[in-house]
């Protein structure tokens, strides 16, 4: 799925995981998306109002990203993250 | 059917990198591979366990998985099985749920999941070790009551470790009635993902769980080791350190074997009439298979850093590192694991795929896994290094283990750009998967480190002493039959059928400069490549003088070849498909002929293709 297509689907002020920077922490609001992708981010913990904390990021497109999630931690490509909207 | 007899079927569920396979090895005394990433167990495995009441268990081993949606086909193995679906296999009439103690939320909200399915359960917090020393704290008790099942703590990696899983499957009851299959079982939907997770947060606030903060050393650990620089740097620096270790540290235990395998062929001249028995041990056994043997150090060096590697953490970390290079060629970030592990032996790589949702994806890792060099290539390299490349050092630098690394590089080079070429020719989609979780450090565990070398030196030397001695036999027979005509002037292998076939061969094979010794030593290189090795040494045995016999293989290429040929014959094997057992898999994982025939077409063509153009260029360089 594009990020354009994502855009669509969230209320458009929404901030995504990407606009963190490594080190900020957030609680994630909702994942986009309904797709095999989307649903394995919420399986592995991505739910509304878990607490979300980047822990590295790769130069030299922030891609892919390290994600501390409910005490454990995923490596996600950067289109796997677009999907996280947070608060 | 009374209870001393009767089987019970136990399936061991749970996310990924849990301690599964540690327990299921604990139990059945099973040596199934075991490390510290995702994926590892990619099918199921059946074990047979008798507990000390003499009741037995059939215990099956499942890969690893999230949830009982599944997205990738090992996935999709657990799910089956749990419900019953799989052709010939009897539903399992008991789950043992294995939870890694340190990341009980996941664990919980899956066991949730798993209770649905209606089969009596037992919940494992296994890692119970690392827990209790960082500080985790659950009232198990409140747990077992809140979920309706048995919680039991364990430890798989220390004998006696699973005790207490032993003794409550003692407790369940073996069921008179055969489990159903689950009809009425229904795929869970995202609503219920979402209500599981909040179930088990509930339930972990009801049995008093609480997580100690992230380890400030992990946390520094993994700012510098997952820095975009410092971080490539170490991996840089580790890979080339592993490299000259293989080269530098082996020397004195291969001399060692060297000087005995020497003797040891002089014993036998000594000792035998000459003959053809005396020529088939010395020319054939001896010097095939002993020239196999001489690379043990160097393969039990690599295998003892791999195995360390692999338990500690740091893998998944790389494939964070590198997953920019794999995506930019249109590989899956899943593709690391399944290519690192080719790296050992193609076949666990190819098989390891199996983790990778997307199909196209899986097929390009797939056709690419071969070109990562396996450890059965490593004695066709080190020989010709030890041949070619003289002992120089460069500061720090060995330039035999410069050599080595080029060529592991080479393969790594040019398997990301043929993924490049199969996504310009079949595009794709950009959104490859990576989503991989990463473990926690971990300290090798140096018992199972010795065992896993072990493991591997034996592997290693039943097949010097099974295929490889069998392959030597044969080969001498056809490099000294028929015997040559009287009057004859060249050495008596060149009138053999292996000799005439080699010069059949090498008519195709001169362009690319190799000699027919190196044709005849191609062809038993098919069924396994180190017999490569094993069949130049019975080659130069069976043609040489009395001096060439009692000289290490490496001084008597040297002295025949020329550095055009070496250095051809080494560009020859970072591409060429010389594996039937490969193919077999290839054939096996996609269904049919059309991929192992590709990938040995392919293969081959870069082979030559590489042969040619190294030896044309040293030639004109070297003069
Ligand atoms: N300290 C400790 N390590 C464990 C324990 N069980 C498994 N491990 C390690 O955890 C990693 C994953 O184990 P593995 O059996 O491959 O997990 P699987 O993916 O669930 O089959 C390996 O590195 C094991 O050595 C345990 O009880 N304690
Ligand atoms: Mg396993």
């Amino acid at each position: 799925m594009s990020s354009e297509a994502l855009q669509d689907a969230a209320p458009p002020e929404s901030r995504r995981l990407t606009a963190l920077a490594v080190g900020e922490r957030a609680r994630v609001a909702l994942v986009l998306a309904d797709d095999p992708i989307s649903r394995r981010l919420i399986e592995v913990g991505f739910v509304p109002g878990a607490f979300i904390e980047v822990i590295a990021s790769m130069w030299p497109a922030a891609d892919p990203l390290a994600i501390r999630v409910g005490g454990s931690t995923f490596a996600l490509r950067r289109h796997e993250a677009e999907r996280i909207v947070i608060t | 059917m009374n209870a001393e007899t009767a089987e019970l079927r136990v399936a061991f569920v749970g996310l990924p990198n849990c301690g599964k396979t540690a327990l299921f090895n604990r139990l059945t005394g099973s040596r199934q591979k075991v490390a510290n990433y995702p994926g590892v167990t990619v099918e199921r495995k059946e074990g047979v366990f008798a507990a000390p009441s003499g009741r037995r268990y059939r215990l099956l081993d499942l890969p690893g998985t999230y949830s009982l949606k599944p997205t990738t086909l090992d996935e999709a193995i657990t799910r089956d099985v749990a419900l019953g679906r799989v052709a010939q296999e009897p539903r399992p009439e008991t789950i043992v749920l294995v939870a890694d103690a340190t990341h009980l939320p996941l664990s919980l909200r899956l066991a949730l999941e798993v209770r649905r399915l209606g089969l009596p359960m037992v919940m494992v917090l296994n890692m119970s070790d690392v827990a209790r020393r960082r500080g985790f704290a659950i009232d198990r008790e409140a747990l077992s009551r809140e979920l309706g099942a048995p919680v039991i703590e364990t430890v798989a990696t220390r004998s006696g470790g699973a005790d207490a899983l032993i003794a409550e499957l003692e407790r369940l009851a073996v069921p008179t009635q055969p489990a159903l299959v689950a009809s009425a079982w229904q795929e869970p939907t995202a609503e219920d993902v979402t209500a599981t997770h909040a179930e088990a947060a509930r339930l972990l606030e009801l049995s008093g769980y609480r997580e100690p903060l992230r380890s400030r050393a992990v946390a520094v650990a993994d700012r510098i080791l997952m820095n975009p620089l410092s971080g490539m740097l170490i991996l840089a620096t580790l890979l080339f350190f592993v490299f000259q270790a293989v080269f530098s540290w082996a020397a004195w235990p291969m001399d060692l074997i060297d000087a005995g395998v020497t003797a040891l062929a002089e014993l036998v001249r000594g000792a035998l009439p000459e003959g053809p028995l005396r020529s088939l041990l010395a020319d054939g056994v001896i010097a095939g298979v002993g020239s196999v043997i001489v690379f043990l150090p160097q393969i039990v060096i690599l295998f003892a850093f791999i195995l360390a590697l692999e338990d500690s953490g740091y893998l998944p970390r790389a494939a964070y590192l590198l997953d920019r290079v794999m995506g930019s060629v249109g590989l899956s970030g899943r593709a690391f694991i399944p290519l690192l592990s080719s790296f050992a032996c193609a076949i666990p790589g190819i098989m390891a795929t199996r983790t990778i949702p997307n199909l196209r994806d899986r097929i390009v890792t797939i056709l690419v896994a071969p070109l990562m060099t396996c450890s059965a290539r490593l004695p066709v390299y080190a020989l010709l290094i030890a041949a070619f490349i003289p002992q120089r050092e460069f500061g720090v630098f060995n330039l035999q283990g410069l050599v080595l690394f080029v060529l592991y590089f080479a393969g790594v080079a040019s398997a990301l750009l043929v993924a490049w070429v199969a996504k310009l020719i079949a595009g794709g989609q950009n959104n490859h998967l990576l989503m991989l979780e990463l473990p926690d450090y971990q300290w090798p565990n140096w018992r199972n480190l010795a065992l896993g070398l072990w493991e591997k030196t034996r592997v290693f030397l039943a097949r010097a002493g099974g295929i490889i001695l069998a392959l030597m036999v044969l080969l001498w027979f056809l490099s000294t039959y028929p015997a040559p005509p009287v009057g004859a002037t060249g050495a008596a292998i060149e009138y053999s059928f292996a000799g005439q076939l080699g010069k059949a061969l090498a008519v195709v094979l001169a362009p690319i400069g190799f000699n027919w010794q190196i044709a005849i030593a191609l062809i038993p290189g098919l069924a396994a490549r180190e017999v490569a090795v094993g069949a130049l040494g019975t080659v130069y045995a069976l043609s040489g003088d009395e001096e060439a016999v009692t000289t290490a293989l490496s001084s008597v290429i040297a002295s025949e070849w020329g550095l055009p040929t070496g250095l051809a014959l080494l560009a020859w094997y970072v591409f060429a498909p010389q594996c039937l057992a490969t193919l077999a898999v290839v054939r096996r994982e996609t269904n049919g002929w059309r991929y192992p025939l590709l990938m040995l077409v392919y293969l081959f063509a870069l082979a030559y293709l590489a042969a040619f153009v190294t030896y044309r260029v040293t030639l004109a360089v070297a003069g």
